[in-house]
C-alpha cells in the first residue's frame, strides 16, 4: 500500500511511518523539517494546497498527524496549522482519488472541563471545547469526518497522552519541569488519567489504516486502558526520566487561578511585537484542569471496530522509557 | 358557549412524549352531549389487549408516557385526559358517576372491544374501576396506583386533600394559584427534573385551565351526604365482583395523601390481587419507581404466558384464575385449616409433648432472671392463645413482637402461631427509622411490644392493636394505646376455662415474616409458611445433630426462638440483644452453666468480646463451658481465628459456621477442622451444602450480569442460587423483587457471587452488586481483599469499581494497621510503597490504591463493608474533586 504520513517529525508520526515501512508499505513522509527518516520525503506545510495535493498523488492511503501541539499560542496559528491544514490534506485525498485517511486527533475535541469518566468517543464540539489547541482540534476532526463517503474512507482517532522513548512534548516536558523544581501536584493528585504508550498508538493507527473501510465515519479514543492517579502517573514518568518526583501540593482552586493569570499574560506577550515565542508558559488553566480531573476511556468500541488492544504495558512502557533514558 | 381556552387541543412538545402518541377524539359524555377528549394512543390493533389508563388530579396522561414507550407487541395502550383536565375540553363540573359514563362513552368511541386492563392513579383508580365493573366480561386484570375507594373508618381522610376540600382554601390552592398543580409533583422522591414537573403542570397554565382541578377536589366525598358518596360506596362494595380478575398494586408508601392505609383496605377487598411497594417512593409512584412501567409489563406478560400454558394444557375450565404469582395475602392463610389435616404435626409439637415435663425450658439471665419449666410454657401458651383469640387475635393475621428474646417473646411467638397467626420479627439491628418502616409495610394486625416497641409503633404510625408485654402500668399503656397486656390476656384465657381455639393451622399458613438485614437497600420482608419453617428445624436438626439432650444458649436473637420448637431448653445470656458485642465472657459461662449448655450459637461480634473478656472467667465458667459441644457463629463472615481462639475457652467443643440468608439459612455449614484442612482459593469457603440444600451458580457475563443456565460446574464464577424446602415463601409485597429472585422456577437466587470447588464446598466471593465490571471481565471483591489485608501494613481492605458498568477500573480502598509515612493524606492517595505493595499482591489490574481512616459497616455486624458507599467516594476521589471521608 502506498501510504502518504504527515508530521513525521514528532515520535508519533515518525515511529508509525517506520512500522509502516518495516512492514513493507510504500511510505513518503511531509513536513517542514526534514526528518531524517529513510523514507521518501516531501518538506512542506500541510496546509499549502498545492504542495498537499502533489504529495498525495498516486497514494492508497493518507495518515494525517502534522499539528501545531504547543499549550499556547496565537489562535491563527492553531487555525491556520490544525484546520486548514486538515482541510487542505481532506481536498488532497479527494484530488488524488486516495480511499483511506486516519486522521489523528484528541480526546479533548470533545472535552468541556468535566471529568471523563469511563466515557465512549463523544461526538466533536468545538464551542465548548477548551482551549485553542483543542478547539481547533474539533473543527478539524468535523472536517475530516465530514469528508467521509464511498470514495474516502475516513477514521478519526484519538490519542490520548502518547509518551515513550524520544518523547519531547509530555515526557520531556514533565521531566524538564521536574528537575527545575517548577512541577507541582496540583489538586489530591487522585484524579485518573489514563495516557498511551507511543508503540500501542502506533498499531492503533496501523490497525486503523486496515480497517478503514469497516470503521469509516468513526472517532475513536485509544488509550493503554490503565489508569493511574495523576500524581502516581507523573511520579513514575519523572522516576524513569530520572528526575525527582514533585512533592508539592497546589490546591485546585489556587492553580485554575494561577493558569488563569498566566493564560492572560501570555495572551498579552504574544499580542506585542517581542522577536519570537515567549516559549511555554509554566501553568495553564487548560493544563491545571488537565493535570486534576479524570480522563479515561470506554474503549470498548475502538478495540472491536480496529480488532487491536495495547501490547506493551504501562508498567513495560516506564521500563522501556527508563532504559531509553539510560542509554542517551 | 364553549371558549376558544375552553376546546381540546394536543400538548406542545414536552419532555418524553412521541407527539405521534397524540390525539382528539369527540365522543357524546355522560348526558349525551359532545365533547372532544385528548388522549395518548399508540394506535395498535391490539392481539392481545388494550391497557387502558386513567390519571388523577391534578395530573394528565402525561404520567403514562413510559408505559406506551414500554408496550409489549400486540398491545394497544390508551391513555385519556378526563374531561376538563389535561388537554381534553373543558367543561361544567362533573361527578364520580358522570366521569365513569364519559368514560364507557369514549371507549365506546374507540371501538375497544377485546380484551382491557385497566391502570389508574390517585382518583382515576374509583374511575377505572367503575369503568372495570361496567366491563366484566372484555375485564382482562386491574392495575392500581396510590389511590382509593373508601375512606377507612379508623382515619380522618387524607389530610392534605381534606385541607384543599376546605371551602376557602380550594378556589385559591386548586384554581387561582398552581399551588396544588405544583405541589403534586413536588412530593417526588427523589425530585423530578425541571422539564418533567413543567410538563405536568403545562395543561393548567391559567385559572380557567384549572377549573376542573378545583372541582375534583370539591368531588372528593367525605361525607355520606355528598352527591358523589353513593356511587363511590357503590364502586367499593361491587370490588368483590372482581375476585376473578388478576389485580395489581403498585404503592409508594411515602405518599402523604394515600398512605398504606388505603392499600390495606384495596388488599381486603382484592385479598388475591398482587402488591409491590417501592420503599421510598411517594405519590407518584410511577414517576419516583420508573421501573413501575417494566413490571407492569412484566405482570401482563406473566398473565398472558399463565393462560396459554392453560388452554394448551387442555383443561382450562376446572383451574383457579391464572396468577403471577405465588398467592400474596395472609389473609388467605386459612385455606389449609378448611380442608383435611397437615400431614405432620404443628410446629408447636415438641412443646406439647413437654406439658406436663418440669424440666427447664428457658432461662434468662439478664433483667428479671427468670426460670420457665416446660410445663409452665405449654400452659402459658395455651392461655395466652386463648386470651389473644379473645382480644381478636384470628387465623391468618399479622402479629408484629417488639419483644426482646426470653420466655415473654417465646410464649408470646407459640401463642400466635397456636391461633393461627403470623409472626412479624423485626431485628432492633436494623435501626429504629428502617425498622419502623419494614413494620409498617407489613401492615400488621396486632403489635406485642414492651413500653419501647410500642412508642415505635406509635411513632412509625404501624397500624394495629396494641399489646403491652412485660411489667407495664396502667397508665403507660394508655399513654401509648395499648389495649391490653400480655399478663391480662393469659389470665383472661385461663379464667375463660380455654375456649376451643381453631384447627391447627395447615401447612400453607403463613407463620413468619422476618426481615433482610436491608444492607443494599430497604430491608425486605420474608414470608415463610408452616411448611417452611417446619423443614427448617429439619435441617437444624440434622445438620447438627440436636436431640432432646441438648439444651441450647442463644446470643443470637432468631434463635433463641426455636428452643421449644426443637424441644431443646434454651438460655438467653445477659446482654444488650441490640448490640451483640455486649456479650462478655461471664455472661455466656453464666448461661451456659444455668441450662448446662451443650450448643452455644453467637454472632461473630458476640465472640470477638467474648474473648476480650475471657480472662474474667473462674474456674467454675470454664468447667461449665467445657460441656458445650458445639459452637455455632453466623451473620457475618467469621474468621477462623475467632473460632479457634474460642475453641480455646469451649475445650469439648466443634466450631461450626453455618452460611445462608433471611430467605434460606442454613444453606451450607464448615467446621474449624474443614477450614484448616482448606487449601487456598478465591473467596471464603462455607463449606458443603448442608443435607436437603442444592446450591447451583449462574454464571456472569462481560458486564457482571448473572445471565449463566444454573450448574454445579466446579470453578465457575457467578451468582449463588440454591434450592431447599426451607426457602422462603416470598418476598412480602414485593411482586417484582420476588420475581426475580424466582427467574429459575424453584430457585432462589441469593444476591452472592461465588464458586463451587472440586469437592463441591461453596466459595463466597462478594455481593453481585458490588462486582467490579471492568473491560477484562468481572471482578469479585472478595478474594483479592483477602491478598490485600495479608499485608502486614493493611488493617482492612475494599476492593470496588470506579466508572460506568461493563467499562470499571478497580480501586482498593485500604485502612492502614499501623502509622502512615510523612505526607500520605489521611483520606485520600496512598503513599507509593502501599499502592505498590497493593498493585504486587492483590492478583487483579489496580487503577488506584486510596487509603482511609475507617471504611463503612453495616450496624448490625460492624463487618461487612458498605461496598456501594466505598465505590461512591472512591470515583469521586478519583474523578478529581474533593476527597471527604466515604
Amino acid at each position: 500500500m502506498k501510504v502518504l504520513v504527515t508530521g513525521a517529525s514528532g515520535m508519533l508520526g515518525r515511529q508509525t511511518a517506520l512500522a509502516l515501512a518495516t512492514r513493507g508499505d510504500d511510505v513518503t513522509v511531509l513536513q517542514r523539517h526534514p526528518s531524517g527518516l529513510p523514507l521518501r520525503e516531501v518538506l512542506a506545510d500541510v496546509a499549502d494546497r498545492d504542495a498537499m495535493s502533489y504529495a498525495a498523488r498516486g497514494q492508497d492511503a493518507v495518515v494525517h498527524l502534522a499539528a501545531k501541539v504547543n499549550v499556547t499560542g496565537r489562535w491563527a496559528d492553531y487555525e491556520r496549522a490544525n484546520v486548514q491544514g486538515t482541510a487542505s490534506v481532506v481536498q488532497a485525498c479527494r484530488a488524488a482519488g486516495v480511499s483511506r485517511l486516519v486522521h489523528v486527533s484528541s480526546p479533548s475535541v470533545a472535552h468541556a472541563g468535566a471529568a471523563l469518566v469511563g466515557v465512549g468517543a463523544e461526538a466533536a464540539d468545538p464551542p465548548r471545547a477548551r482551549g485553542h489547541y483543542a478547539r481547533s482540534k474539533a473543527y478539524a476532526e468535523q472536517i475530516a469526518l465530514g469528508a467521509d463517503g464511498d470514495a474516502l474512507a475516513v477514521v478519526a482517532i484519538r490519542p490520548h497522552l502518547v509518551w515513550g522513548p524520544g518523547d519531547t512534548q509530555l515526557v520531556g516536558r514533565l521531566v524538564e519541569r521536574a528537575r527545575s523544581g517548577r512541577l507541582p501536584i496540583i489538586g489530591s493528585g487522585a484524579a485518573l488519567i489514563d495516557s498511551t504508550y507511543v508503540t500501542n498508538a502506533v498499531d492503533a493507527l496501523v490497525a486503523a489504516l486496515d480497517r478503514c473501510r469497516q470503521a469509516h465515519g468513526e472517532a475513536l479514543v485509544v488509550s493503554n486502558g490503565e489508569p493511574r492517579p495523576v500524581g502516581e502517573l507523573i511520579a513514575d514518568i519523572c522516576r524513569a526520566g530520572g528526575a525527582p518526583v514533585p512533592t508539592r501540593h497546589l490546591p485546585y482552586p489556587a492553580a485554575a487561578l494561577a493558569g488563569a493569570l498566566v493564560d492572560a499574560v501570555w495572551a498579552t506577550r504574544l499580542a506585542l511585537p517581542f522577536n519570537g515565542s515567549p516559549g511555554d508558559p509554566p501553568l495553564t488553566r487548560f493544563l491545571a484542569e488537565q493535570l486534576s480531573t479524570a480522563h479515561w476511556f470506554d474503549q470498548r468500541r475502538t478495540r472491536e471496530l480496529l480488532g487491536w488492544s495495547p501490547a506493551v504495558t504501562l508498567e513495560q512502557g516506564l521500563a522501556e522509557l527508563a532504559a531509553s533514558l539510560r542509554v542517551t | 358557549m364553549t371558549r376558544a381556552t375552553d376546546a381540546a387541543r394536543r400538548p406542545p412538545v414536552l419532555s418524553g412524549l412521541d407527539p405521534a402518541w397524540s390525539r382528539l377524539v369527540t365522543a357524546p359524555d355522560a348526558d349525551g352531549v359532545d365533547r372532544t377528549w385528548h388522549l395518548l394512543d399508540n394506535g395498535v390493533s391490539p392481539t392481545i389487549g388494550t391497557l387502558l389508563c386513567v390519571h388523577g388530579n391534578p395530573t394528565w396522561s402525561y404520567l403514562w408516557r413510559r408505559f406506551i414507550a414500554q408496550a409489549l407487541p400486540g398491545w394497544r395502550v390508551v391513555a385519556v385526559d378526563q374531561l376538563g383536565m389535561g388537554w381534553s375540553e373543558r367543561t361544567t363540573p362533573r361527578t364520580l358517576a358522570q366521569r365513569v359514563d364519559d368514560l364507557c362513552s369514549l371507549t365506546d368511541a374507540l371501538g375497544i372491544t377485546g380484551p382491557v386492563v385497566t391502570l389508574a392513579h390517585d382518583w382515576g383508580g374509583p374511575i377505572s374501576l367503575g369503568w372495570a365493573l361496567e366491563h366484566h366480561d372484555q375485564l382482562r386484570a386491574v392495575v392500581l396506583t396510590n389511590t382509593a375507594v373508601h375512606q377507612p373508618s379508623d382515619t380522618a381522610g387524607p389530610a392534605l386533600i381534606r385541607l384543599a376540600h376546605a371551602p376557602g382554601v380550594r378556589p385559591t390552592s386548586c384554581v387561582a394559584t398552581p399551588t396544588f398543580v405544583r405541589a403534586t409533583t413536588a412530593l417526588s422522591r427523589p425530585p423530578l427534573p425541571r422539564a418533567v414537573r413543567d410538563a405536568f403542570a403545562a395543561p393548567y397554565g391559567s385559572a380557567a385551565r384549572r377549573q376542573a382541578v378545583g372541582d375534583f377536589v370539591a368531588d372528593i366525598p367525605f361525607d355520606p351526604r355528598h352527591p358523589s358518596a353513593p356511587r363511590l360506596d357503590d364502586i367499593a362494595e361491587r370490588l368483590t365482583e372482581l375476585a376473578d380478575v388478576p389485580a395489581l398494586l403498585l404503592w409508594g408508601p411515602r405518599d402523604p395523601v394515600f398512605s398504606d392505609v388505603y392499600l390495606r383496605d384495596l388488599r381486603k377487598r382484592l385479598p388475591h390481587a398482587d402488591v409491590h411497594r417501592y420503599e421510598g417512593a411517594s405519590h407518584l409512584v410511577t414517576e419516583d419507581a420508573p421501573q413501575a412501567s417494566t413490571h407492569v409489563w412484566q405482570w401482563l406478560s406473566d398473565l398472558v404466558d399463565a393462560r396459554d400454558s392453560r388452554e394448551h394444557a387442555g383443561d382450562a375450565s376446572d383451574r383457579p384464575p391464572a396468577r403471577p404469582t405465588a398467592l400474596n395475602d395472609g389473609s388467605l392463610a386459612t385455606e389449609g385449616s378448611a380442608g383435611s389435616l397437615p400431614s405432620d404435626q404443628p410446629l408447636w409439637s415438641a412443646l406439647c409433648d413437654r406439658a406436663t415435663d418440669p424440666a427447664t425450658a428457658i432461662v434468662e439471665l439478664g433483667g428479671r432472671g427468670r426460670r420457665v419449666t416446660f410445663a409452665q410454657l405449654e400452659a402459658t401458651v395455651a392461655d395466652l392463645a386463648a386470651g389473644l383469640a379473645s382480644a381478636g387475635v384470628q387465623p391468618g393475621h399479622r402479629v408484629a413482637l417488639l419483644v426482646p428474646p426470653g420466655a415473654d417473646l417465646t410464649a408470646a411467638v407459640y401463642a400466635c402461631w397456636r391461633v393461627g397467626a403470623s409472626v412479624v420479627v423485626a431485628d432492633a439491628g436494623l435501626g429504629v427509622s428502617r425498622m419502623g418502616r419494614a413494620l409498617r409495610g407489613a401492615a400488621p394486625d396486632h403489635v406485642i411490644g414492651i413500653a419501647k416497641g410500642l412508642l415505635l409503633a406509635r411513632a412509625a404510625r404501624v397500624p394495629g392493636q396494641l399489646i403491652a408485654a412485660g411489667p407495664l402500668d396502667r397508665a403507660t399503656m394508655a399513654l401509648v394505646g395499648a389495649s391490653d397486656s400480655l399478663a391480662d390476656l393469659a389470665r383472661r384465657g385461663r379464667s375463660s376455662g380455654r375456649p376451643t381455639l381453631p384447627p391447627p393451622p395447615g401447612d400453607d399458613a403463613e407463620m413468619a415474616v422476618l426481615f433482610t438485614s436491608g444492607a443494599t437497600g430497604p430491608p425486605k420482608g420474608v414470608v415463610y409458611r408452616q411448611r417452611q419453617l417446619r423443614a427448617q428445624l429439619a435441617a437444624l436438626r440434622s445438620t447438627y445433630r440436636l436431640t432432646s439432650e441438648d439444651r441450647l444458649v442463644a446470643a443470637f436473637a432468631p434463635f433463641a426462638l426455636y428452643g421449644p420448637a426443637l424441644g431443646l431448653a434454651s438460655a438467653v445470656p445477659d446482654m444488650e440483644v441490640t448490640a451483640p458485642g455486649t456479650l462478655t465472657a461471664t455472661a455466656l459461662a453464666d448461661a451456659v452453666s444455668a441450662i448446662d449448655g451443650t450448643v452455644v450459637f453467637a454472632s461473630p461480634a458476640a465472640l470477638r468480646n467474648v474473648v476480650a473478656t475471657a480472662h474474667e472467667l473462674t474456674v467454675d465458667h470454664r468447667r461449665a463451658l467445657a460441656g458445650v459441644r458445639l459452637l455455632m457463629s453466623a451473620g457475618a463472615p467469621v474468621p477462623a481465628s475467632l473460632l479457634r481462639q474460642m475453641t480455646a475457652l469451649l475445650p469439648a467443643a466443634e466450631a461450626h459456621t453455618p452460611y445462608g440468608m433471611t430467605e434460606c439459612l442454613p444453606v451450607a455449614d464448615i467446621s474449624l477442622t474443614e477450614i484448616e484442612a482448606l487449601t487456598t482459593d478465591d473467596g471464603v469457603c462455607v463449606g458443603h451444602p448442608v443435607a436437603g440444600v442444592t446450591v447451583n451458580i449462574s454464571a456472569l457475563d462481560a458486564d457482571g450480569r448473572a445471565v449463566g443456565a444454573l450448574v454445579s460446574t466446579p470453578g465457575v464464577t457467578g451468582e449463588v442460587c440454591v434450592s431447599a424446602a426451607h426457602l422462603k415463601d416470598r418476598y412480602d409485597q414485593l411482586w417484582a423483587t420476588e420475581r426475580a429472585s424466582r427467574r429459575n422456577p424453584g430457585w432462589h437466587r441469593t444476591g452472592d457471587v461465588g464458586h463451587l470447588d472440586h469437592d463441591g464446598r461453596l466459595w463466597v466471593e462478594g455481593r453481585l452488586v458490588h462486582v467490579v465490571t471492568g473491560p477484562d471481565g468481572p471482578v469479585t471483591p472478595v478474594a483479592p481483599e483477602q491478598r490485600v489485608e495479608s499485608l502486614p501494613q493493611v488493617a482492612m481492605a475494599a476492593v470496588v469499581g470506579v466508572g460506568p458498568t461493563a467499562t470499571q477500573q478497580t480501586a482498593v480502598v485500604v485502612v492502614r494497621s499501623g502509622t502512615a509515612p510523612p505526607g500520605e493524606a489521611r483520606d485520600g492517595l496512598a503513599d507509593p510503597d502501599l499502592s505498590a505493595a497493593v498493585r504486587a499482591t492483590a492478583g487483579v489490574p489496580v487503577a488506584a490504591v486510596l487509603v482511609t481512616r475507617e471504611l463503612p459497616v453495616d450496624i448490625r455486624h460492624a463487618s461487612k463493608i458498605d461496598r456501594a458507599r466505598v465505590s461512591a467516594w472512591a470515583t469521586k476521589a478519583l474523578a478529581g474533586g474533593r476527597v471527604g471521608r466515604p
